[in-house]
């Protein structure tokens, strides 16, 4: 790339928006991971009682789901992420490269 | 805290449970499982020969010439993270503590949607053939270079030494072969792969044993479910009905329960995973970034699964293994150690065939896994160092392919004489220090290369000599090494992971000597980032596959 190719790019409006709708995308949801994963780590820290509970009255306890539900939660994020970023993202990207080309 | 490290040092743990067990106890060959093995090993070498018909250029031989789908790399993935030693020591971890190994688990499955989000789509616009590639894009490519290649050999040695003394373990312990002869064949084995078939047959060994260890764990799933009637329920009640500690089995119990501690862990199991060479290095063995998504979706997909999976065996081994006579020996402990219940639940539920083919896929995982380990450094001293460093980019692809297979040749007959001089050596410490020097020698600086205009070549270079020093030095003075190893009485670094304190010191350290750079290259460094920032957003130049 020239460094007018840059320059072009840079101010380019689908561009500007692309930058702004990824960033907030992979941004978000690495907040979110990280409040859930680090969440759950200070919560076995300080309050193993919790997750020790009866889940309903029976030996499954409390911290059983929610193990389960971060496996669950780990993979319904990346799909998320994925559909968002093949739907939304790659079309925008595919104009903006296009629009370069020319 | 003891807890806490045995689990932090989990790989290595079944290394040295398995050494206690194999002393003094020669164990008769076991055919089933040899003759599996057999099937496997021609198998696979007769992938080998497929892919080296197909290995021409150092695309092919690096990168499998970028033509995985997402699909086949999201396999691969999940095979390096599904490895002997999380099968065969989480299932033990559960089987001992319960809940406890989950928490385990979770910590390695909860990088992978970090590495999607943040890492992934940006390595494959911008590298090549190494994560190195990324750092230096932008930056002076010797001095770059030089620390990058450091990080990956320290790290893909380290590794391989502790998967080849394992590996000599497992193998004494499930075939009966001979400590010498186990590690050799490994050796040989992994050479012979990668020098022949590059990163295509090292891609497909890998997916062929995902897949057979994934569908042996289901199968051993669905027998333990179906021996409690399909209800989860009735398996943790007969757990904790029969469990020493009873219902504290269902609560975590004592692990992670020192916050800087349990923090530091899950620090550097989730970003050591961003760092480790040879994870990094699957993102260029796909077409572009679309498909380098998808791989991250699919092996975040497999590895959750497989560890959904590994709490049924873990607590169903606790009643079907736990409270069988004939799996324990005269003194009441499991047969082989404790890190061997998985194996001794697939007999249970499936018989002495079955046992001998989750013994072959054992076998096989260590293989694959050290394949991969072996190609990500060959290519970190052909590709860093020879072509890039010593030859400036003049290298013909005819010689940096030698240069990779001579290079792999070495790291092979290494591997061999690490693996037999630390036989029987205290190395648990070691898989504790891959992760951790993962997390500060290669995750921070690759991390800020692609995301902080600022970085200049000396603060990228100070940033990963302070995380391997500082990951080593910490990593000495905790109780894993200073007490363990060194048998002094009391650790000058109280916790078991440094990965908190040498990775924020290895960000510090970036940080702090890219801001004072004033020289006019890091002018120039600084206003190549924006170039650099279109091409990881858009993908605009990136190398794409290449075309056979």
């Amino acid at each position: 790339m020239t460094p007018q190719d840059i320059e072009l790019i840079r101010q380019h409006p689908d561009f500007i928006q692309l930058v702004r709708r990824k960033q907030k995308l992979y941004w978000s949801l690495s907040l979110i991971m990280l409040v859930i994963y680090f969440g759950f780590v200070l919560l076995v820290a300080f309050s193993p009682a919790t997750l020790g509970q009866s889940l309903n009255g029976g030996v499954t306890s409390v911290g059983m789901l929610v193990g389960v539900v971060m496996v669950l939660l780990a993979f319904a994020l990346t799909g998320f992420y994925v559909y968002r970023a093949n739907h939304v993202i790659d079309p925008l990207n595919d104009k903006l490269k296009q629009e370069c080309a020319r | 805290m003891s807890r806490l490290l045995a689990l932090f040092l989990l790989p290595l743990a079944v290394v040295t449970d398995l050494a206690v067990a194999a002393e003094g106890t020669s164990r008769p060959l076991n055919w089933n499982a040899i003759g599996m093995f057999l099937v496997f090993v021609l198998f696979t070498l007769g992938v080998t020969r497929w892919a080296a018909l197909r290995t021409r250029s150092a695309s092919d031989f690096y990168t499998a010439g970028g033509g995985m789908s997402g699909f086949q790399n999201g396999l691969a993935i999940a095979g390096d993270m599904i490895s002997a030693a999380s099968f065969l020591g989480i299932s033990a971890m559960m089987f001992l503590n319960g809940y406890d190994g989950l928490l385990y688990a979770l910590g390695v499955l909860a990088g992978w949607p970090i590495i999607l989000f943040l890492i992934a789509e940006r390595l494959r616009n911008l590298g090549k053939y190494t994560f190195a590639d990324v750092v230096s894009y932008r930056l002076e490519q010797t001095p770059v270079r030089l620390t990058s290649a450091f990080g990956t050999l320290t790290v893909a040695l380290m590794y391989l030494v502790a998967q080849m003394v394992g590996a000599g373990k497992l193998i004494e312990l499930l075939f009966g072969i001979d400590y010498l002869y186990a590690v050799m064949l490994v050796g040989v084995l992994m050479v012979f792969y990668v020098t022949f078939g590059g990163m295509l047959a090292t891609t497909w060994v890998q997916i062929i044993k995902a897949v057979m260890l994934l569908f042996g764990t289901s199968f051993m799933a669905f027998m333990v479910l179906r021996h409690f009637g399909f209800s989860t329920e009735a398996m943790f009640a007969g757990a904790t009905a029969v469990h020493a500690k009873g219902t504290a089995i269902m609560a975590p119990g004592g692990l992670l329960s020192n916050p800087i501690d349990a923090i530091s862990l899950g620090l550097g199991m989730m970003f050591g995973t961003a760092g480790l060479p040879h994870i990094l290095m699957r993102f260029f063995t796909v077409s572009d970034a679309k498909e380098a998504r998808k791989s991250v979706f699919y092996a975040t997909g497999f590895i959750g699964y497989f560890y959904l999976l590994l709490i049924v065996v873990g607590f169903g081994a606790i009643v079907m293994v736990g409270t069988e006579p004939s799996y324990r020996d005269a003194s009441g402990a499991i047969i082989g150690g404790g890190n061997m219940v998985a194996v001794h639940l697939a007999q249970a539920v499936g018989g002495n065939l079955f046992l001998g083919f989750i013994s072959a896929v054992a076998f096989a995982t260590i293989l694959a896994v050290v394949a991969g380990l072996a190609l990500s450094g060959a290519s970190a001293v052909s590709h860093d160092l020879y072509a890039c460093v010593i030859r400036k980019g003049q290298a013909s692809e005819q010689q940096e392919m030698r240069m990779s297979r001579i290079a792999t040749l070495c790291i092979g007959v290494l591997a061999i004489i690490l693996g037999l001089l630390f036989e029987s050596q205290n190395i648990a410490f070691l898989s504790g220090l891959v992760l951790a020097i993962a997390a500060s020698v290669n995750f921070p600086v690759l991390f800020l290369s692609m995301y902080w205009k600022g970085l200049t070549t000396r603060g990228a270079v100070m940033g990963s000599l302070m995380g391997l020093v500082s990951a080593i030095v910490l990593l000495v003075l905790s109780p894993a090494v200073w007490v363990n190893v060194m048998h002094h009485d009391k650790a000058l670094f109280p916790y078991s992971n440094p990965a908190l304190f040498s990775m924020s010191l290895a960000f510090f350290s970036a940080w702090l000597f890219s801001v004072t750079d004033s020289s006019p290259r890091a002018a120039l460094e600084r206003g190549r980032y924006l170039a650099q920032f279109i091409r990881s957003m858009t993908g605009i130049g990136a190398s794409g596959a290449s075309n056979h």
